[in-house]
């Protein structure tokens, strides 16, 4: 199969790539897909409290090229952006920025669930954060 | 000096030789004559060619020229082996025994006859990726009438025990089938020794052309007898007709007769090539499996896994080098290799294999250039992956609810 150009860029040069501390309040981490399906994406936020802005986004991932290139590009579009703003982010920007074949579009589709999963762990934790607060 | 990309797929295909290519060349202008024109020297002189290269072809696996069939490559020889057999002994039995790591042309050819009311067994394998012999010996009733069993895999290189499997299958007044497509012309086939009653074999992969190819069907103790699948001119002792594919047939016999002459020196060395890609890799990189038994192997196939790393993204950085892997996107299907989940490897691993054929023009240089490459991309993709992380962090992956999509 012949990969795109943005493809191959996110692959031989994936941006944003490790981990933040997962035991961070303000960072959440979404993990998604299964080893036996041959990809694995986690996608960690990093979120200012104040001002709900992703500040900081990282990304590892087991799969194909094309499941590679989606969590790469999909760090880079939620930076800066809300909560908000990254939770409406849908597969098909990533799909049309890639140019990405129907048989890959599951890749994009897992990097949007990797997003919403992160968002809500961060949510998650943010509450639990706030009533740990208040109870103290 | 390296030439890329490197070509390391040789159990998909090989490049015709050029001492093959010299021998075929007359055929397709000078020589064009029909074979089975009978009445003048342009069918002569074809047929003269076609029964020269069937002598080559049977020298190689030990049978005689009258017991090779010449068809339009392997899948067609198992479609015609399997199905001729089924119909011609249809009122001796109605079972078949064959294994689950087969090539799909058996596996699917299988299926059709269960459509048609046949009875199919399908052996597992074992980890090391053979057969269990007893399990054979039980799966045999007064029912079976063919038991068709693979000489060497396509993917992981097993070569299963065919003497035994022959003797077995002759003890029981069974005819025995093997696809010995990626066996023949690389390691030695000797169809009387091996007590083989019908087998498949293929011209390019033996650095002979595309499009041709033979089924071996045994004369006598026992004499196969087969219901021929394509119908027409009666061509072939009537098993299977059609103008016979001259250049191709010349051509064949050239790459059966050089496989027999060079074998002994070219097992030999890819066998020391192939052990120090595995040697090389290893040596860097933990957490690589091999995929099938080494004590039974074709000495050309290498097939690993790395933990961790997807297949296809690894096919994506080693792009210099051509080599296939099991993983589900490099496939059609979107399934992992079966050939694999069948060892019990487990998914993961299938997703992760990817397999090294060497052939008669792989190099030294080329070996070593690739040991560097896969390394160096293993290395940077477990970087990469969650997995890897998750395992150094001291998690059991095996303990971790994942959201199958």
């Amino acid at each position: 199969m012949a990969y795109s150009d943005k493809v191959l860029d996110h692959y031989n040069n994936p941006r944003n790539v490790g981990s933040l501390d997962k035991n961070d309040p303000n960072v959440g981490t979404g993990l998604v897909g299964a080893p036996e399906c041959g990809d694995v994406m986690k996608l960690q936020i990093k979120v200012n409290p104040e001002t709900g802005i992703i500040e900081d986004a990282k990304f590892k991932t087991f799969g194909c090229g094309s499941a590679i290139a989606s969590s790469s590009l999909a760090t880079e579009l939620i930076k800066g952006k809300t909560i908000d703003e990254a939770m409406q982010l849908k597969n098909t920007v990533i799909v049309n920025e890639l140019s990405l074949p129907p048989v890959k579009i599951h890749c994009s589709v897992l990097a949007e669930d990797a997003i919403k999963a992160a968002i809500e762990d961060y949510k998650r934790k943010a509450a639990v954060h706030s009533t740990a607060a208040q109870s103290a | 000096m390296l030439k890329f990309p490197i070509y390391l797929d040789y159990h998909a295909t090989t490049p015709v030789d050029e001492r093959v290519l010299e021998a075929m060349l007359p055929y397709f202008r000078e020589h064009f004559g029909n074979a089975a024109s009978r009445n003048h020297s342009f069918g002569w002189v074809a047929e003269e060619a076609v029964e020269k290269a069937r002598k080559q072809v049977a020298a190689l696996i030990n049978a005689s020229p009258k017991e090779i069939v010449f068809t339009s490559g392997a899948t067609e020889s198992n479609n015609l082996a399997i199905k001729g057999v089924a119909e011609m002994y249809a009122e001796k039995g109605d079972h078949i025994i064959t294994a689950a790591t087969e090539h799909k042309s058996v596996l699917d050819t299988c299926k059709r006859l269960e459509k048609r009311g046949f009875r199919v067994t399908y052996l597992p394998v074992r980890p090391d990726g053979l057969i269990d012999l007893d399990q054979l010996r039980d799966a045999i009733t007064d029912r079976t009438i063919l038991v068709s069993i693979m000489y060497g895999n396509n993917e992981i290189g097993t070569v299963q025990d065919i003497r035994t499997i022959g003797q077995i299958c002759h003890e029981k007044g069974v005819l025995f089938h093997t696809d010995g497509t990626q066996a023949a012309g690389k390691i030695p086939v000797d169809v009387i020794a091996d007590n083989i009653d019908l087998m498949s074999f293929t011209a390019h992969k033996m650095y002979g052309p595309k499009g041709v190819g033979a089924l071996y069907v045994r004369r006598k103790n026992p004499r196969v007898q087969l219901t021929a699948q394509i119908d027409g001119g009666g061509h072939e002792r009537g098993m299977r007709s059609g103008t016979l594919n001259v250049p191709g047939i010349v051509g064949f016999g050239k790459a059966a007769e050089l496989c027999q002459q060079l074998m002994p020196e070219e097992m030999a060395r890819l066998q020391r090539l192939r052990d120090k890609l595995k040697d090389g890799i290893l040596a860097q990189l933990d957490e690589v499996y091999i995929n099938g038994t080494m004590e039974r192997r074709l000495p050309h196939n290498l097939n690993m896994s790395f933990a961790y790393v997807e297949g296809e993204s690894l096919l994506m950085g080693i792009n210099d080098i051509a080599v296939s892997s099991g993983s589900a996107c490099t496939s059609a299907t979107l399934e992992p290799s079966y050939v694999l989940k069948a060892l019990g490897a487990g998914d993961d691993l299938a997703h992760s294999s990817i397999r090294f054929g060497l052939g008669r023009f792989t190099t030294e240089e080329e070996i070593d250039y690739t040991i560097g490459k896969v390394v160096e991309v293993v290395k940077k993709l477990r970087e990469l992956s969650p997995l890897y992380e998750m395992v150094k962090e001291g998690i059991d992956l095996s303990k971790v609810e994942w959201t199958a999509h």
